[in-house]
């Protein structure tokens, strides 16, 4: 292709945007549509999922040890513990560090009374995982160990948790599933007036000799300038939004922003942005290519 | 012997359309044409005529390779209509101008664009298209023209837009079906004479018309057609009358 057809092709690629305003604008309003209940729900989902995630790092499984059990056999279970791939983090706390911290959470000036620490035997690994539903295989592994006297564990908050990840899941498909079936029936629908703009313009290029990549590029250009702007105008009003109601949650609900981690707003944009523009790009990609193949074949 | 010889392949090297037993259908099963045969040679000016549902339109669309053939042979300009594949269609048509009834501009673009557009087509420069295309606009008599839309035009101008567009890259054919059937008779003359003036620089034109009087009075090669059978192929020929 020489340079001058190249810039041709361009130029016309971006004048196509303003030669049939109603299309470019129905184009991008659907692009637009389909994008923002994306990153809506992008949105809301990871945020939940953080939540859940959050949550299940603070559950722990606590090992207890055998009386007068060796400190070097203490250190081997740790060692087993950690090379387990559902665990996350394993912290060794000793009995003085289990009395301190019970003193100071419940007892505070009444503990005075103690000359010995009452909780001797409670020497003790806290075992975070990284996956709470495997919580029941970990603790069945554990209470085999030699060594081990006892094993506690909130079996209520690793089932619960466990529900929460599989109804996010269940959701994000269902969501999926609804949002793809909208975004095909609108953009077919905006293809289709396309179709009939451009059948026209694209029979007259054919019947003047121009090859397919000649006619096709100017469209292609052309749709994926639309699905840049049609993903850009999503993006830029959820940011928006996303600030605001992060800042109204934060001070009108103080209790449930320390309760609950939310994920800031770079973090949620770091994947929604190349993800939302890779999308709105891909539409409009093969929107104009069916658009013009259909009419190829002249 | 030799001789005789060497007057046949003169006469093949001549021929820049040849139609042999050609029939053609539609899906419905209806006939368009049926066993023609058509061999028109360089520089020629012919006139298909035919009422409506002759098989006119088919057979230009034939020409243009729009639609192929159902069986029998077909050449133009030395390209096998039936069996040239998809992406050499664009080559085969950059040597053949063709013009409609309905002009087929493109509405959104100025007339200087619309001619432009057909070198453009075919990777002219910049350079070469700012020189071709008002020289051809001013041999069609619209160099003053060159910024106005199509919309802003005449019927009789809009249709010099599109010979303009058809002739810029100086096609071997010029096919027009029906150009003067949107117009008033003194721009249908005017029209048919800047034809006659292409065909003497050497392009062979091939005009399908309704138009009796041009016909009539231009004692050219006229081929008549009638449901889908050619009925009469004169040198200086005219309009047959159906009754």
């Amino acid at each position: 292709m020489r340079i001058s057809s190249f810039f041709y092709t361009l130029k016309q690629g971006f004048r196509n945007l303003f030669r049939n305003k109603w299309f470019t604008l129905a184009s991008i309003a659907t692009i637009s549509a389909c994008l923002f209940l994306f990153g809506l729900f992008y949105a809301i989902v990871t945020n939940f999922a953080h939540i859940v995630k959050t949550a299940q790092e603070g559950v722990a499984v606590s090992v207890f040890f055998d009386d007068g059990l060796e400190e070097s056999r203490m250190q081997e279970i740790g060692e087993l513990i950690l090379k387990r791939p559902e665990v996350s983090d394993v912290r060794f706390v000793s009995a003085e560090e289990a009395w301190e911290s019970f003193k100071a959470e419940y007892l505070g000036d009444y503990a005075d009374g103690f000359t010995e620490n009452p909780l001797a035997d409670s020497a003790h690994y806290e075992v975070y995982l990284n996956d709470v539903s495997m919580q029941s295989a970990l603790v069945t592994y554990l209470e085999s160990l030699d060594g081990v006297r006892m094993v506690n564990r909130s079996e209520i908050v690793a089932t619960t948790l466990t529900g929460v990840n599989a109804l996010i899941a269940y959701v994000s498909v269902g969501i999926i599933i609804i949002l793809f079936a909208v975004s095909v029936f609108l953009i077919s629908n905006t293809v289709m007036i396309g179709i009939s703009v451009r059948k026209e313009e694209i029979n007259i290029m054919k019947y003047i000799g121009a090859t397919d990549f000649f006619v096709r590029s100017p469209f292609v250009i052309e749709g994926i300038l639309i699905g840049l702007i049609g993903a850009s105008i999503p993006l830029g009003v959820i940011y928006g939004m996303y600030n605001v109601v992060m800042d109204y949650v934060t001070t009108r609900f103080t209790m449930l922003s320390t309760l609950l981690s939310f994920l800031t707003v770079d973090e949620v944009f770091r994947v929604l942005i190349p993800v939302s523009l890779g999308i709105g790009v891909g539409i409009g990609f093969l929107g104009s290519v069916a658009t013009v193949r259909r009419h190829l074949r002249v | 012997m030799a001789a005789k010889k060497r007057k046949k392949s003169t006469a093949a090297e001549n021929e820049i359309i040849n139609l042999t037993n050609v029939c053609k259908a539609y899906s419905t099963g209806a006939p368009a044409l049926k066993d023609v045969n058509l061999r028109i040679n360089r520089g020629e000016f012919v006139f298909i005529v035919g009422d409506s549902g002759s098989g006119k339109s088919t057979l230009i669309k034939l020409l243009l390779r729009e639609l192929t053939i159902t069986s029998g042979y077909i050449n133009v300009m030395g390209y096998d209509l039936s069996k040239i594949k998809h992406r050499k269609i664009p080559k085969f048509r950059r040597n053949l101008g063709v013009v409609f009834q309905d002009f087929r501009l493109l509405k959104d673009r100025n007339v200087y664009e619309n001619v432009a557009f057909a070198q453009r087509i075919i990777q002219k420069s910049n350079k070469e298209i700012k020189r071709n295309v008002p020289s051809i606009l001013s041999v069609v008599g619209l160099a003053g023209k060159y910024k106005a839309k199509p919309r802003q035009l005449s019927g009789g101008e809009q249709q010099r837009v599109a010979l303009a567009r058809a002739l810029v890259n100086q096609p071997t054919v010029l096919l027009a079906d029906e150009p003067t059937g949107n117009l008033d008779p003194k721009n249908s003359w005017e029209i048919m004479k800047l034809l006659e003036q292409i065909n003497e620089n050497g392009t062979t034109v091939i005009v399908v018309t309704h138009n009796r009087e041009i016909v009539n009075a231009m004692q050219k090669r006229v081929v008549t057609l009638k449901k889908g059978v050619i009925i009469s192929d004169e040198e200086k020929g005219g309009y047959i009358d159906e009754d």
